[in-house]
């Protein structure tokens, strides 16, 4: 966990150890005026925020240029407490409304940070039409198996037999597989990681932040307040320990092979590093073949 | 096409209104276009596209009406002049990204070409029938900005009015027209660039320390910053304070949600527009808005030449509704006659403002024509009966019916 601290607590506070701990290691990119934050004892969203952060640091991205869009929902909380140009908007939306960013200014790096039912559910039409249009942007997808922010609902990603509070005698639904969709769908970088493989996560994310096109990270998270809890799974230590004995690492791995059953083994990994021109590439390779015509403004 | 490097067609033109719309949004310096096809909307749309090259406009078309106001609204926060184009179904769509474009102070224009419905309805016959949708269909409280042209020429200044309101009050503004003015074709004067007004946007200025996103500047409005400014801003469709951070109180609530609604109604004065005609002695006032309000002009001439005082009262803001003058007006007059190509939307408002001191006849127009005058003019005679107006108003319903 090294990387993760920062080297500016030791650098503010060079004769003093005790005083370490005193700034906030990533004081830079979140908004320290908004913590503590919403999140249950337990959930995995901060991990992943935690490893969104370091790889901010580490990613050497221009922070001023960068954009941060949220959806509804636990994770939808995210782009409020990262200290980039955020936007936290409609359910479901969040790609869209990235979408325009990026078009408008595709100097602006674009970072969709939201959960399987925000991104895969409401949204599940922007987010295969973006793949599809290879959108230069990042989404981070927190899927923790469950609507958690009101109550413990039953999303397109609850593995099938598992509880909610809409499926009181278990998930009747064949769930989505996330890597699958995005890798069928046109995404040039798809990776599947938990909570628990925070830096692999995090390296994750830094290769995706400097990859062009429609990158999907798949964050798998423990929900400890209501997915745990209906399915007497423990708290989130238990289901980090459960990540822990079943979580494989198989990079490259077929992503028609991802699909998560309950309580069954998780593929983590790399599955899909291409090459695929962005929409602003082709945009504007059709847009200087025509300017060169006659109808140069003059 | 030649224009000037602003991308002006300066000239006269023979037009429809949806090309003279789209001329109308480069001129107020409009680069960004998201939408999605729709009959009878998408001329506007092809016309842009085809432009766009010359002026260096963006253009996506998105998946659905959802996402492409959305894109528009994200769009907008880089610093571009943004529009959508729609009709009837797209604009029931897009009721969801209208209330975040009021939520998040966002400025943007809605072209909606109005068609029949309800739902799928008729898409290339022209209809009022979205007037009370654009200022209410969103979910909660909120004040809309609406102008309604009625000819080719209107669609290209109401086009320009919209984006200037857009930016001096922030919100997202709806240009309402109709199928009918969309495909009329008629003359269209484009001035040269620099006689066209078009408002810049307003600019936080001061230091990146000290940026609160919401904080209202004496004009009500706040001033905005464009994404990669670098000043790391935050802003949520959740109810919010100065900082753009979510408050969840009821105190915070009345803090965020009153100034959406104060900084139209309180400036309502500035931002009606209305078009008077042969008023001071008139007995009898068409109201009248969009393609209907070309019948109320031809109505009232036939009426005046048979020597029945009629003036007319045109909206060319049908929202925020100009809630005093025809308040005034109905103390005037025997009646208001109010012709809509629906079945009674705007009518109620006036009926409203009027607070019982006229009668007010409505016309369910169009049926016969959006230019036939027949309705109008046997509603008119009806008001001038010598018979109490309620009792001819009773008759003539009957009369329709």
């Amino acid at each position: 966990m090294e990387t993760l601290i920062s080297s500016k607590v030791q650098e503010a506070h060079p004769e003093d150890p005790s005083k370490i701990g005193c700034v906030h290691p990533m004081e830079d990119v979140l908004r320290m005026d908004r913590i503590p934050h919403i999140w249950c004892p337990g959930c995995g969203i901060g991990l992943a925020v935690t490893a969104f952060s370091a790889a901010l640091e580490r990613a050497n991205i221009d922070l001023d240029k960068m954009s941060i869009v949220s959806g509804i929902g636990c994770t939808g909380r995210v782009a409020g407490y990262v200290k980039l140009d955020s936007f936290h908007t409609t359910h479901g939306r969040a790609i869209a409304f990235a979408t325009g960013i990026k078009v408008a200014n595709p100097k602006i790096k674009v970072v969709v940070f939201s959960g399987d039912g925000d991104l895969i559910a409401i949204g599940g039409n922007h987010f295969i039409h973006a793949a599809r249009r290879n959108i230069d942007m990042l989404v981070i997808c927190v899927n923790n198996f469950i609507y958690a922010m009101t109550g413990g609902q039953v999303a397109p990603t609850t593995p099938l037999a598992a509880y909610a509070t809409t499926c009181p005698f278990g998930c009747v639904e064949p769930p989505f597989n996330i890597p699958y969709i995005a890798d069928s769908s046109g995404a040039v970088y798809v990776a599947r990681w938990t909570t628990l493989h925070i830096r692999r996560l995090s390296n994750s994310i830094v290769e995706a932040l400097n990859k062009k096109g429609f990158s999907v990270i798949e964050v798998i998270s423990p929900c400890a307040q209501y997915y745990s809890r209906i399915n007497r799974l423990g708290d989130g230590l238990d289901m980090m320990k459960f990540y822990h004995n079943n979580s494989e690492i198989r990079h490259g791995e077929d992503t028609k092979n991802l699909d998560i059953g309950f309580q069954k083994k998780i593929i983590v990994g790399k599955f899909v590093d291409r090459e695929r021109p962005t929409y602003t590439e082709r945009y504007n390779e059709w847009l200087s073949e025509l300017k060169g015509a006659k109808d140069e403004p003059g | 096409m030649k224009t000037d490097p602003k991308g002006v067609l300066t000239g006269l033109h023979r037009l429809n209104g949806n090309h003279a719309c789209a001329e109308g949004a480069l001129a107020a310096g409009c680069r960004f276009l998201g939408g999605y096809p729709i009959v009878p909307a998408l001329e506007i749309y092809e016309r842009f596209l085809e432009r766009a090259k010359q002026v260096g406009a963006t253009f996506i078309q998105m998946e659905d009406e959802i996402s492409a106001l959305a894109a528009v609204l994200g769009a907008s926060w880089t610093g571009k002049k943004t529009m959508t184009v729609t009709s009837g179904p797209g604009m029931s769509l897009m009721m969801e990204h209208l209330g975040l474009g009021v939520m998040l102070e966002t400025p943007c224009v809605i072209v909606n070409i109005q068609r029949a419905g309800p739902s799928i309805g008729i898409p290339n016959r022209p209809s009022q029938g979205d007037m009370m949708q654009v200022r209410w269909g969103s979910h909660g409280d909120y004040e809309i900005i609406a102008l309604c042209p009625s000819s080719p020429q209107e669609m290209f200044d109401c086009t320009i009015k919209a984006f200037n309101l857009s930016e001096r009050y922030r919100i997202p503004v709806s240009v309402i027209s109709d199928e009918y003015v969309a495909h009329l074709k008629e003359d269209v004067v484009i001035p040269p660039a620099e006689e066209i007004v078009v408002e810049p946007r307003r600019y936080y200025t001061g230091s990146k320390d000290n940026y609160l996103p919401f904080k209202r500047d004496k004009d009500f409005v706040p001033r905005m910053v464009n994404i990669g400014d670098g000043y790391r801003f935050h802003v949520t469709g959740l109810t919010h304070d100065d900082r753009g951070y979510p408050v969840m109180n009821e105190e915070c609530q009345e803090y965020n949600v009153h100034p959406l609604v104060s900084k139209i109604r309180n400036y309502a004065d500035e931002i009606i527009e209305i078009q008077e005609a042969e008023i001071d002695d008139a007995e009898i006032i068409i109201i009248s808005y969009g393609a209907t309000s070309r019948a109320a002009l031809k109505a009232m001439e036939q009426a005046r030449r048979s020597g029945i005082k009629v003036g007319s009262l045109k909206l060319v803001t049908v929202w925020p509704f100009p809630e005093k003058r025809v308040g005034e007006l109905a103390k005037k007059v025997n009646a208001f006659v109010v012709p809509e190509m629906n079945f009674g939307q705007v009518v109620l408002e006036v009926e409203r403002c009027s607070y019982g001191n006229t009668n007010v006849i409505f016309v369910p127009h169009g049926d016969k024509g959006v230019e036939n005058t027949d309705d109008l003019l046997s509603a008119i005679k009806h008001a001038t009966q010598e018979k109490s107006v309620r009792d001819g108003l009773i008759e003539y319903k009957q009369a329709r019916e």
